[in-house]
């Protein structure tokens, strides 16, 4: 019986434990099989009186197969293949992907967005602000379109008496919501989609100052406006909350996904002010997490990246 | 085509320098070797120019030229001297400034580069003016301009010829209905004119006019006073006949009274390495004069024989 729940405990998480697979199935007699599809709940009787592996099973088995395959695969790539290859994922899963469009566009450099753009251009056969804007059909699809077509000035020069302005405007699109949501509103989007990040850090100090509190506090923004800023001023504490999500118990196929997409996109980057984020917020440190929540090659990789150097 | 001459046997950097320096020294300016030597160097070559005089003399070029010489002709060797990308960003800031005409510059720079040069005009803006040239339109234009421009400058269309039919008659679709309601600032529209590829949108017009029997042109007359759908009808030319586009404005600029010599400049020294000989061509046909003796007629001194080395008027 502990083989059979240590088996179970090797299918679940992220990844397999290929190393418990391979000891205790490899090394299984048929009743200790037959014991395992009985229990295992992974097989359920069929009329024909054998126990059928549940479909549904096979394909989440063939994810958590994969993961190792596909984080090696994506971290292999060229850094604008990859972008524009997560951003045609994104748009063809559906709206529940918009954040991770909102991702590539706003926590990259000017040059990583543009390389991704000119990367989209030779895979798909298309732009991406043409695909965005034509597959996109929410209130975001305004906000979405502008963020993937910026070329933000990178310098760190900023107008403090612009950014107060800026400042005001957005205090006054979130106190008027009710009449249009803010993630529609032309100025909203102008301001986020168009200014240099430090100019954007001081817009969000002056918001914090004349409304009293921080934009990411504010109730009733759509979540995919909070995302852009947050992409966009303090993208760490993004990327460590993508990291909780994905790793939560029950997490659905989507977010799981996040694990992978933001070691492998951040690890050359800033994982180490990721890490140091997550533990601040979580309270545990990320690789424990990793090593608690992920298995086999893919937990071991995952590690690695984050280690190297070190 | 390019109506720019470059002589078979070209002086050497340090020549081209030297001589140039020479036309600035002493009281007077030497114009004429000024445009003997610039106007028939192509871009490359004036680059390597520029930064030769720099370092031989340790100052720019453009600051030389600022120095001696004034207005229209001026203008005219500072904007031709100046490298494409520099170029389009200079006229673009300068546009975000003015008043609303300047909306139609914005729109010629977004719809007639290439993808790579509009680019590349962002980054030099960047380098410039140290801001995006998003934020700078973004924040000087308002309302239906905005909401047209802003695509507009941050598009990076794809340049290959695919071209899918099937989308281009759903597409005539959505821009009939929306030009018959009178919806000229719908955000399909625009998101279609501003985001789909050149060829595509080209097929998109072509199924237009199969479908409803007109050019979409003739449908966005309805009211002629209306700035915005001028700059929309003029977007659509733009990205599918751009040397139509060029031979208004020089027509334009040409019969204005007093002539424009702004709109003059502007397309002689963004097309003379591009397609100023197509447009040339066109202008001949509508016209029935060529533009040399237009230009002749309604330019002088050496801003106008700028203009003619520029447009490849006889030789060297």
């Amino acid at each position: 019986m502990a083989e059979i729940e240590a088996l179970i405990k090797a299918f679940s998480g992220h990844g397999v434990d290929e190393k418990t697979v391979i000891s205790i199935l490899g090394n299984s007699q048929p009743e200790h099989r037959q014991a395992f599809r009985k229990e295992g709940g992974f097989f359920a009787e069929d009329e024909r009186r054998f126990e059928r592996w549940n479909d549904h099973h096979v394909k989440l088995l063939k994810h958590e197969f994969m993961r190792f395959k596909n984080a090696v695969v994506l971290w292999a790539m060229h850094p604008w293949e990859r972008d524009a290859r997560l951003i045609k994922e994104a748009l063809k899963k559906g709206p529940n992907s918009n954040s991770v469009i909102v991702e590539i566009a706003s926590t990259r450099s000017s040059d990583e967005l543009l390389g991704a753009r000119k990367a989209y251009h030779s895979l798909f056969e298309h732009s991406i602000e043409e695909d965005v804007a034509s597959h996109i059909h929410g209130k975001e699809k305004k906000l979405l379109v502008a963020l993937v077509s910026a070329y933000r000035y990178e310098g760190p020069k900023i107008k403090e008496d612009v950014a107060k302005s800026e400042a005001k405007a957005l205090i006054s699109a979130v106190k008027n919501a009710e009449k249009q949501n803010p993630i529609e509103n032309d100025e909203v989007v102008r301001i986020l989609s168009t200014r240099s990040k430090p100019h954007l850090k001081s817009v969000f100090k002056h918001y914090k100052e004349i409304a009293g509190q921080h934009f990411e506090d504010e109730l009733d923004v759509h979540l995919i406006l909070q995302a852009a800023v947050q992409c966009l001023i303090t993208p760490q504490s993004y990327f460590s909350r993508v990291l909780d999500e994905a790793m939560r118990d029950g997490a659905d196929k989507n977010t799981k996904k996040g694990l992978t997409r933001v070691l492998v996109t951040r690890a050359d980057v800033d994982i180490r002010a990721i890490s140091d984020d997550y533990r601040n917020h979580y309270a545990i440190p990320l690789a424990d997490k990793i090593e608690a929540k992920a298995k086999g090659s893919y937990k071991e990789f995952l590690l690695t990246l984050m280690a190297r150097g070190s | 085509m390019s109506t720019l001459t470059v002589p078979a046997q070209v002086p050497s950097v340090t020549e081209d320098c030297e001589q140039l320096r020479k036309a600035f020294e002493g009281w007077g300016t030497n114009e004429q070797l000024i445009i003997s030597i610039l106007a028939h160097r192509n871009a490359a070559q004036r680059k390597l120019i520029r930064q030769t005089y720099a370092d031989t003399y340790g100052e720019d070029l453009l600051k030389s030229l600022d120095k001696e010489l004034t207005n229209d002709f001026e203008r005219v060797v500072m904007l031709w001297t100046l490298d494409p990308a520099e170029r389009d960003a200079f006229l673009a800031n300068e546009a975000t400034k003015r008043w609303t005409s300047s909306n139609q510059v914005l729109m010629e720079i977004a719809c007639t580069r290439s993808s790579k040069q509009l680019l590349e005009a962002r980054q030099a803006y960047h380098a410039r003016f140290k801001k995006s040239l998003e934020e700078d339109v973004g924040y000087h234009t308002n309302g239906d301009f905005r909401k047209l421009l802003l695509p507009l400058v941050t598009a990076y269309r794809y340049e290959g010829d695919e071209v899918n039919i099937t989308l281009a008659k759903s597409e005539a679709k959505i821009l009939h209905e929306k030009i018959s309601n009178k919806t000229y600032n719908d955000e399909d529209l625009i998101r279609i004119l501003a985001t789909r590829s050149k060829a595509q949108i080209n097929a998109t017009l072509n199924q237009y006019k199969n479908v409803y029997g007109n050019d979409i042109d003739q449908d966005l007359e309805a009211d002629p006073k209306d700035e915005y759908l001028d700059l929309l009808r003029a977007t659509v030319q733009c990205l599918v006949r751009p040397e139509h586009y060029f031979e208004k404005i020089l027509r334009l600029a040409i019969n204005k009274q007093g002539t424009d010599e702004g709109a003059l400049t502007r397309v002689v020294t963004t097309r003379a390495e591009v397609d100023l000989k197509v447009i040339k061509d066109e202008y001949q046909r509508r016209n029935s004069v060529p533009l040399d003796r237009a230009v002749v007629k309604d330019t002088s001194g050496d801003y106008e024989k700028m203009l003619l080395a520029l447009l490849g008027h006889g030789d060297a």
